[in-house]
């Protein structure tokens, strides 16, 4: 599907826009791609993790004698085996981390946190004997009160989690202990002015349960602590120098000293930033002299790692009769899990981010509760903002009796928009986003049957730049080999290497890229923040017109000419009258000096605004409340698209975890705080059966501050669908859901009442 | 330790042997004493099916089924699908449609897909997302996965003398 809205005066590109094979795709549909999982080393012994069976509890005594015994068994770890960690922030790129909470949640100390936290450890020959041996390790707890709910842990009377946790409002600290860690506020203008101007305004509360990235490989780590004191990780992360870095904090050891191999990664959604298993690992390593790997159950995927914040959010809108919108407030409350640092930050900044508000105010809170620590999922807190914001928007549109993609129109952010969190938008694309989802076949055609409805939403995230850095060597036979340090999710290999390609004027195929450990080359952020192929294919380009140069004045000194007189067009280089392509004057690169290596390292600063607007058609079966989706379109502003098909892989993959979000996707607690359902056999995440194909609309509004127009893309896809799903359900069924997930009982239910109260 | 059991399978075409303990799975025993990992391993209960190979020519979640279950099996997995330096259109269609992002899911989906097409030369959409269903993506959508089979189903058709129609 490339139905492609082309900006004008786009320049003709060789390489960017086409769809070459993946470079890493052999390796992967042959089965030989190397993940996490699949690192054999000698002598190599197993570790399994015993996780608390309490939401929450002081751990008075481990005795690990008997699991000591068990036949195979190398060594057993607790939190006694850390470094004691003063509470220092570390900075990680995207987001900063303080180092005690973070060691505390890979083994906790004084106090289990949540249902799965880790307790303790052991490696031992085989995963088998260490099943075996945690089973023995007799942990004395005293279980605590515990709470899920991100209100009930605001209130004053909520079990504490950190005793010396104090609500930070302002960079002021509060009074008094709580779980509520922090209180952001954001304004402009003055809204109580902006609601008094305002002919109709809409108030809503809206409520989300956690979920989780679902990454279909669980976390794993091996750890080789040498006997020259230096240690070495293969893993699965999003940032290898991330982890690299908290890992060497975390055992009080130089960042040198670590060396972090990333293998094939099986999937994150920024759920493989923090460090779980890495600093286990190691230290299970130095105890018992062997590699260690560890590998995750799905259980313990669920239990002990990332969801995202459960919240609740409330808006309030003010629009004139003709559909401007005069004001906007938000009450956002997110639960961060365990430790303080969740997702409210982006919650508030990107709750409004899709229109111009005169007036708004923005308040936020992050909340600690017995829930895994939260960890970003794609987008992270941009969704249930947008679930809110859409919602009530949609509900606005349809008092004033205006189109809802007029009424987005007249209030859609663009360039000179401030958001209310400060920033002034740079060119963006959202109209033409909006503009092309309106025009799309898919909107314009009718939707006709009972019990169906059509909705639409639009959605934001801020994508962002950090630092990325690479170089390329050119090989004698005119192709060139690319080292980065991106961790390669989703095919940025290829959309990195294509960007090489272009400023070198050769083919796609002939750039060979290679994601490098941590020793091999330079600082790279996480993949993350759709950043990689906007900043490391900002350092490929960097780095090609490094080679570039060089390659000028190699051709110039087999001319006897002066570099400066070398032109370059594409892959040909000429001067008085000779002339050379790229590959003839890499064959003379022994002759001329030796080998060409270009390099860059980028830190390009701000965002690089992602707008996106998704339409979906719906069929509500009135006796189960089950939705079933008829029809999907996804619509984005992509900047310039170097492969297509895996900008329309990002808008499909992101729609259908929104899919499974708004219609599905839950954790189950009960009453003492445990999760009920944790597997993918009751946490219901959406096979093939479940969506029909998402047909993509990709829009090019080419980013000023890149070098090819890229604006990241992958994360604002998942932002659109509970709330255009929402308003889909609504024009089917007359029924307002402002809570997620909109399960069959859920909705039922909601229908039930509202057939009750016509009655 | 549990006393081992000795097994002989052929997988992929190779008469193998192996001890293993009645706890092992057929997936454990694959990855960690044949050293075929191209299988993975996503939930170990039989819920996402990145395990899945071929038993006896039925596609079956590697990790419930008991690696002593295997003895006289005949077992195929990703690693047999791409043959003397050639791969499969299954394969090939997978890579050109770009239906795989971070591509653990894939062996798992590429198995199933090779085993509906062998039973069902030509299915609908409905068909292919009924037979896929449990195999667990997370990165596509799907979308690009479905299109990759009925790109491949065309391909393996004309591939077929006419003499079959």
């Amino acid at each position: 599907m490339d139905k492609r809205a082309e900006a004008t005066d786009t320049p003709e590109y060789k390489v960017i826009g086409t769809r070459p094979v993946r470079h890493d795709g052999a390796d992967k549909v042959t089965g030989r791609a190397i993940y996490g999982a699949d690192v054999h080393l000698t002598g190599m012994a197993h570790s399994r993790i015993l996780r608390s069976p309490h939401p929450h509890a002081r751990i008075k005594s481990i005795d690990t004698s008997e699991a000591e015994k068990i036949p195979g068994v190398l060594a057993v770890l607790t939190a006694a085996d850390f470094p004691e960690l003063e509470d220092k922030i570390a900075h990680l790129g995207e987001g900063s981390v303080n180092l005690a909470f973070l060691a505390a949640n890979c083994v906790a100390k004084d106090k289990a946190l949540y249902r799965g936290h880790a307790v303790a450890a052991v490696a031992a020959v085989s995963p088998h004997a260490a099943d075996e041996a945690v089973k023995r390790i007799k942990v004395e707890y005293e279980p605590l009160p515990a709470t899920t709910w991100v209100l009930d842990a605001m209130k004053d009377d909520a079990p504490l989690l950190h005793e010396n946790l104090r609500t930070d409002e302002m960079g002021e600290k509060g009074d008094k202990p709580s779980n509520v860690a922090s209180h952001l506020h954001f304004e402009t203008g003055d809204v109580e002015k902006g609601f008094a101007e305002a002919d109709v305004v809409i108030e809503r509360e809206f409520r989300t349960a956690s979920v989780h990235q679902g990454y279909i490989e669980p976390h794993v780590a091996t750890a080789l602590w040498n006997e020259d004191g230096r240690l070495k990780i293969w893993t699965s992360t999003q940032g290898s120098f991330t982890c690299r870095q908290q890992t060497a904090e975390l055992l009080q050891m130089p960042i040198s000293h670590v060396t972090v191999v990333p293998c094939e990664i099986g999937g994150g959604f920024g759920g493989k930033i923090a460090v779980y298993l890495e600093p286990v690992a190691a230290l299970l390593s130095r105890k018992c002299g062997r590699p260690v790997k560890i590998i995750m159950q799905r259980n313990e995927v669920f239990e002990g790692t990332g969801p995202t914040p459960g919240s609740f959010v409330r808006v309030k809108l003010g629009a004139k009769k003709d559909g401007r919108l005069t004001a906007g407030q938000a009450w956002l409350a997110y639960d961060a899990g365990a430790y303080p640092g969740g997702m409210i930050g982006p919650g508030c900044m990107c709750v409004f981010s899709c229109y111009e508000l005169p007036h708004a105010l923005v308040d936020g809170y992050d909340v600690c509760l017995n829930k895994p620590k939260t960890q970003a999922y794609r987008a992270p807190g941009a969704t249930q903002a947008a679930f809110a914001c859409e919602s009530v928007v949609d509900e606005l549109a349809d008092a004033l009796g205006i189109d809802p993609f007029d009424f987005r129109l007249k209030n859609a952010a663009k360039e000179g928009t401030r958001r209310v969190d400060g920033p002034i938008y740079p060119r963006i694309g959202l109209i033409e986003t909006l503009e092309a989802a309106r025009n799309s076949e898919h909107w314009k055609s009718p939707l006709e049957g009972e019990n169906r409805g059509r909705g639409m939403a639009a959605g934001f995230w801020f994508n962002v730049g950090l630092k990325s850095s690479v170089s390329a060597h050119v090989n004698p036979d005119g192709t060139v080999k690319l080292l980065e340090g991106s961790t390669d999710i989703g095919g940025t290999r290829a959309s990195v290497a294509m960007q090489l390609a272009e400023t070198l004027g050769i083919a796609a195929e002939d750039v060979h890229p290679i994601v490098a450990d941590t020793d091999s080359v330079g600082y790279t952020d996480v993949t993350g923040g759709s950043r990689v192929t906007f900043a490391t294919g900002m350092a490929a380009y960097e780095a090609g017109l490094d080679i570039r140069r060089q390659m000028a004045e190699r051709a110039a000194l087999l001319w006897e000419c002066d570099a400066n007189d070398v032109t370059i067009e594409g892959d040909d280089y000429s001067a008085n009258g000779n002339s050379m392509t790229f590959r003839e004057i890499a064959a003379n690169l022994h002759e001329t000096g030796g080998a060409v290596v270009g390099r860059a390292t980028v830190a390009p600063e701000g965002s690089t605004n992602g707008f996106g607007c998704h339409i979906v058609d719906v069929e509500v079966d009135p006796e189960t409340g089950k939705v079933t989706i008829l029809r999907y379109t996804a619509a984005q502003d992509a900047g310039k698209a170097i492969h297509p098909s895996y900008v329309e892989g990002q808008m499909q993959g992101g729609a259908v975890q929104g899919i499974g979000w708004a219609l599905n996707e839950e954790y189950f607690f009960d009453n003492q705080g445990a999760m009920r359902n944790a597997s993918f056999l009751d946490y219901r995440m959406p096979t093939c059966l479940d969506v029909p194909m998402i047909d993509t609309i990709i829009v090019e509004v080419p980013n000023p501050a890149h070098p090819y127009g890229v604006r990241g893309v992958g994360e604002t896809p998942i932002v659109p669908p509970p709330a255009a799903l929402a308003n889909a359900i609504y024009n089917a069924t007359g029924v307002r859901m402002r809570e997620l997930p909109m399960s069959p009982p859920r909705l039922w239910k909601a229908m039930a009442e509202k057939a009750g109260s016509r009655e | 330790m549990p006393r081992r059991t000795h097994v002989a399978a052929t997988v992929n075409g190779e008469e193998v042997e192996f001890l293993c303990e009645p706890r092992q799975s057929l997936l454990e025993v694959l990855r960690e004493n044949l050293r075929l990992t191209g299988a993975k391993e996503g939930c170990n209960n039989g819920n996402c099916g990145a395990c899945t190979v071929m038993m006896n020519s039925v596609p079956v979640n590697s990790c419930i089924v008991l690696a002593v279950e295997a003895d006289g099996a005949e077992i195929e997995t990703v690693e047999a699908i791409a043959r003397q330096g050639h791969m499969h259109p299954i394969q090939q269609c997978f890579l050109e449609g770009a239906a795989l992002q971070c591509g653990v899911c894939t062996p798992g989906f590429l198995v199933a897909a090779k085993a509906l097409l062998e039973k069902n030369p030509n299915p609908g959409e409905h068909e292919i997302r009924f037979n896929l269903a449990g195999n667990l993506c997370r990165c596509t959508g799907y979308d690009k996965i479905v299109r990759a089979v009925q790109d491949a189903a065309e391909i393996m058709q004309s591939a077929q003398p006419a003499a079959v129609k």
